[in-house]
């Protein structure tokens, strides 16, 4: 996700420098999205196969990681008599291993998703709703926050001269770090539950959606904004007619960059303020306890969560640059 | 040229004085409570009295950043041109880089303080995962950007594959890689202090901004935030100044004019 | 060479559309200003068919733009139909072709060639019936659903120009509008150019570098050299209205040309 950062803020104005149109454009910005449906079917099986590779690397490492471990326990027990089959038999079931297998943390999946009722406080569907709202809600706010900041900044001369550099220097500082406080200072006014998490996922997500919206409402040629210019055209004419539907792929690409970092927003905000649940509280409980099968299971549930919003975003962007003739 | 960059720095720097004014004057003015706003000169007064608590900070968490930012970003590079040459790898581990990249990656902050440590390693092995992939996605799609007749121009000399990519095709990605790594800097500083949140000896920015927090004292907080800022700013200024030599042929550069 | 049409093309005296002035116009660039224009004079009268041609670097463009309210002159004074350069831009006196057909990529060709129409709020039956007009005239009928970049680049440049006619301006200004294309693509919009030119009896004014192209098109040709931009010479250039690509091979012909091709010589040197 991040390169679509890299890209927004970085290779917009490179590229156009060199008068790129949409198609090159979209290449650069969402390569998935660039791919063509024959391109990701010859992906298939590579993909498959390097997956598989990283599985048995993956259970290797298992194997290497947990042995010592394995090997202290049974001398504990006293069991002395064990062959190398039964050795990395326990390797891969540990309780508490140092790398837990992939069918362990199917397992806790299975368990904590499917077996556990979704209100029970152990269920991850619990925790990844709360996760998922906190992202959501934050989302939407900083997004919309973004973009109407972004419109303020193209439209206003005064603010794109004093206030942008400070919105392109908040890329280059780790705004995470606030995270602990914000949640501290709305607790004084009284906010909690979800919306102190909600308001970090925000504010997370909204300095990349205003700037890349920012480079996407200027990405107008100067040929296309002259033409205006010629028919005596309004701002808002300008706006409607040019600059809105040229942000279209600048548009999806923030998206997807502000709800990944939305949710990295509420899964921090949940490490700082664990009492009310959501995945990154499991995660802050499970490296309490040890419980590494509960960290990685609770970790994959917030890559999947991620990986199904930014897909959803990529989805409607497909469909959207269908439409408008942005995709060939 | 200095004339020009001092007239562009001259808006922001008098907005941004102007929210510090704002800010003091909106805090004294309304006595706002200083657990929800500390006023600047607070802020920057119990600045000047930590510093060495804040330079212990400083030095514990840039040593897992510095750490971290090169072993990943020189290992995403050197994985881009191991892969370069098999179309099939890169078909595989492109898909995964992508999909990686979208995820909450410091999430492993907590597996990596399991598995090395308090100490700054396990900061430096998340920095290392999280800077990893995007690298590895530029880099490979830096090397293919040289254009078709760049190629056939070195085909025509009969250079090796050697030759080609030293001279044409690593060259060509520079720009990309450099991307990465000004991208990179910022995810270095996220990494290593969402780690620190997970655990630390006592020092590091992270353990102060969350240790601060719980004990009410904002104003160490804003200080340190501070420190972070400014570390996060410098990483990325000198990462973009050492872009600008080196790749000062580049269009984005060239345009500005001599 | 004065042929009976051509005088018949200049029936309408005293319509004048464009008056230049001692113009100048300088930009500021990092290396300090450029003088871009110097001291330009320059009548046009209703119908006419301008050229400007000159080495890169020479003002024609900039003098067009200057024309279209792109660019403000430094000194002097422009009137458009009597207007200043921004009331006319303002009246929508000029459809203007860019070097680039600057086609909206999201817009289907018939709303690309809408788009002027929508802007200066047009009713949407209007719309229709001069987007088909349109697009009959520059013979793109049937691709207006199209998207631009499912057209060839001549096809794309026809469309650009129907869009800038879509509002029926008396006044055409064309900056190389045929500069990217091959020869016989050119020859053959050189050709529809003209006969739009002559059904339509608008004012062109036009940039070039090909001399063939300006002395095909033009009623006069308006030489020009460079640092600073100015006028070095107005040739007439007299051929009937109806004149086709045959012309060209006429001594007639190359003997405007020889004149154009001296003028350019003289203007232009290459000390630099």
């Amino acid at each position: 996700m991040r390169h679509f950062a890299a890209a927004l803020y970085d290779a917009g104005p490179r590229l156009k420098a060199n008068f790129v149109r949409p198609r090159a454009l979209r290449a650069t910005f969402s390569r998935e999205a660039g791919e063509g449906i024959g391109a990701r079917m010859k992906n298939v099986l590579p993909v498959t196969i390097v997956v598989a590779a990283l599985l048995v690397v993956w259970y290797v490492g298992a194997l290497v990681m947990n042995t010592p471990l394995q090997r202290d326990f049974f001398a504990n027990a006293g069991v002395t008599n064990y062959s190398a089959e039964d050795l990395a038999i326990a390797d891969l079931n540990m309780e508490r291993p140092k790398l837990p297998a992939p069918h362990q943390i199917v397992a806790e999946l299975n368990k904590t998703v499917l077996e556990t009722a979704p209100t029970s406080k152990r269920s991850l569907v619990y925790h990844g709703l709360i996760t998922l709202q906190e992202t959501l809600l934050g989302f939407a706010i900083g997004s919309a926050l973004g973009i109407a900041l972004a419109i303020l900044i193209v439209n206003v001369k005064v603010l794109e001269k004093s206030l942008m550099p400070w919105v392109v220097a908040s890329q280059t500082i780790p705004i995470i770090a606030l995270a602990p406080m914000i949640v501290v200072i709305l607790n004084q006014f009284d906010i909690t539950g979800i919306l102190p998490k909600a308001v970090i996922a925000a504010y997370l997500s909204f300095f990349p959606v205003t700037v890349g919206m920012v480079k996407g409402l200027r990405s107008p040629d100067p040929l296309q904004l002259d033409l205006m210019r010629t028919y005596c055209a309004t701002r808002a004419q300008t706006f409607l007619k040019l600059r809105a539907p040229a942000s279209a792929p600048f548009f999806f690409a923030s998206m997807k960059i502000g709800v990944a970092a939305a949710l990295v927003g509420a899964v921090v905000a949940e490490v700082t303020k664990s009492e009310d649940g959501g995945l990154g509280a499991r995660l802050l409980a499970g490296s309490y306890y040890g419980q590494t099968v509960q960290i990685w299971a609770a970790l994959l549930t917030a890559a999947a969560l991620s990986a199904t919003l930014v897909g959803l975003i990529g989805l409607a962007d497909r469909i959207v640059s269908r439409r408008m003739g942005f995709a060939r | 040229m200095n004339a020009r960059s001092a007239a562009d720095l001259a808006p922001p720097a008098l907005f941004g004085a102007g929210v510090l004014i704002v800010w003091e004057f909106v805090v004294r003015g309304f006595g706002v409570p200083f657990v929800i706003l500390p006023a600047p000169s607070v802020i920057f007064l119990r600045l000047i009295h930590s510093i060495p608590i804040l330079a212990a900070d400083f030095v514990q968490t840039i040593q897992g950043v510095i750490a971290g930012y090169v072993i990943g970003c020189g290992a995403g590079v050197l994985v881009a041109i191991l892969i370069d040459r098999s179309q099939f790898l890169q078909r595989g581990l492109l898909p995964l880089g992508n999909l990686v990249s979208a995820l909450p990656i410091v999430g492993v902050a907590p597996i990596m303080v399991m598995w090395f440590g308090f100490d700054w390693q396990s900061k430096a092995a998340v920095v290392v995962v999280m800077t990893f992939f995007p690298m590895l996605v530029s880099a490979v799609a830096g090397l293919s950007s040289a254009g078709a007749m760049e190629r056939d121009l070195m085909k025509t000399y009969g250079a090796n594959y050697g030759q080609t990519l030293r001279q044409l095709r690593l060259p060509a990605a520079l720009p990309f890689i450099f991307n990465a790594l000004k991208i990179n800097t910022t995810l270095a500083m996220i990494g290593a202090i969402v780690a620190e949140f997970f655990g630390t000896p006592t020092v590091g920015m992270g353990f102060r901004i969350s240790t601060e927090v719980g004990r009410m004292s904002i104003d160490m907080v804003w200080a340190t935030i501070v420190v972070a800022a400014l570390t996060g700013s410098l990483f990325y200024g000198i990462v973009a100044l050492i872009e600008r030599r080196v790749t000062f042929w580049h269009a984005s550069y060239r345009q500005r004019g001599a | 060479m004065l042929s009976p049409l051509a005088t018949d093309g200049k029936t309408d005296v005293g319509a004048r559309v464009i008056d230049v002035a001692d113009l100048s116009l300088s930009f500021v660039t990092a290396d300090g200003p450029v003088q871009a224009l110097s001291g330009i004079d320059l009548a046009v009268e209703r119908g006419e068919f301008i050229s400007f041609i000159g080495p890169s670097g020479c003002g024609k463009t900039t003098l067009l733009r200057a024309i279209a309210d792109l660019e403000a002159p430094t000194s002097g004074a422009i009137r458009v139909n009597g207007m200043s350069p921004h009331e006319a831009r303002a009246s929508r006196a000029y459809g203007y072709v860019f070097q680039a057909p600057a086609l909206y990529p999201w817009r289907s060709v018939a709303r690309n060639i809408a788009l002027p129409l929508e802007i200066m709020g047009y009713p949407k039956a209007d719309r229709d019936a001069r987007v088909a007009k349109g697009l009959e005239l520059v013979n793109l009928t049937g691709f207006g659903k199209k998207f631009p970049w499912q057209l060839s680049g001549g096809m794309q440049q026809r469309a650009s120009i129907a869009r800038a006619l879509s509002f029926d301006p008396d006044l055409l200004l064309m900056d190389e509008p045929f500069g990217a294309l091959d020869e016989i693509v050119r020859d053959k919009l050189n050709e529809q150019l003209l006969r739009l030119w002559d059904v339509t009896k608008k004012t062109v004014l036009f940039v070039t570098h090909s001399i063939p192209e300006a002395v095909f098109l033009s009623t006069r040709i308006v030489v020009m050299s460079p640092r600073p931009g100015r006028i070095h010479d107005v040739i007439a250039c007299d051929f009937p209205r109806n004149r086709t690509l045959d012309i060209r091979e006429t001594p007639e012909f190359l003997e405007v040309a020889n004149r154009v091709r001296h003028g350019l010589r003289e203007g232009h040197s290459y000390e630099d």
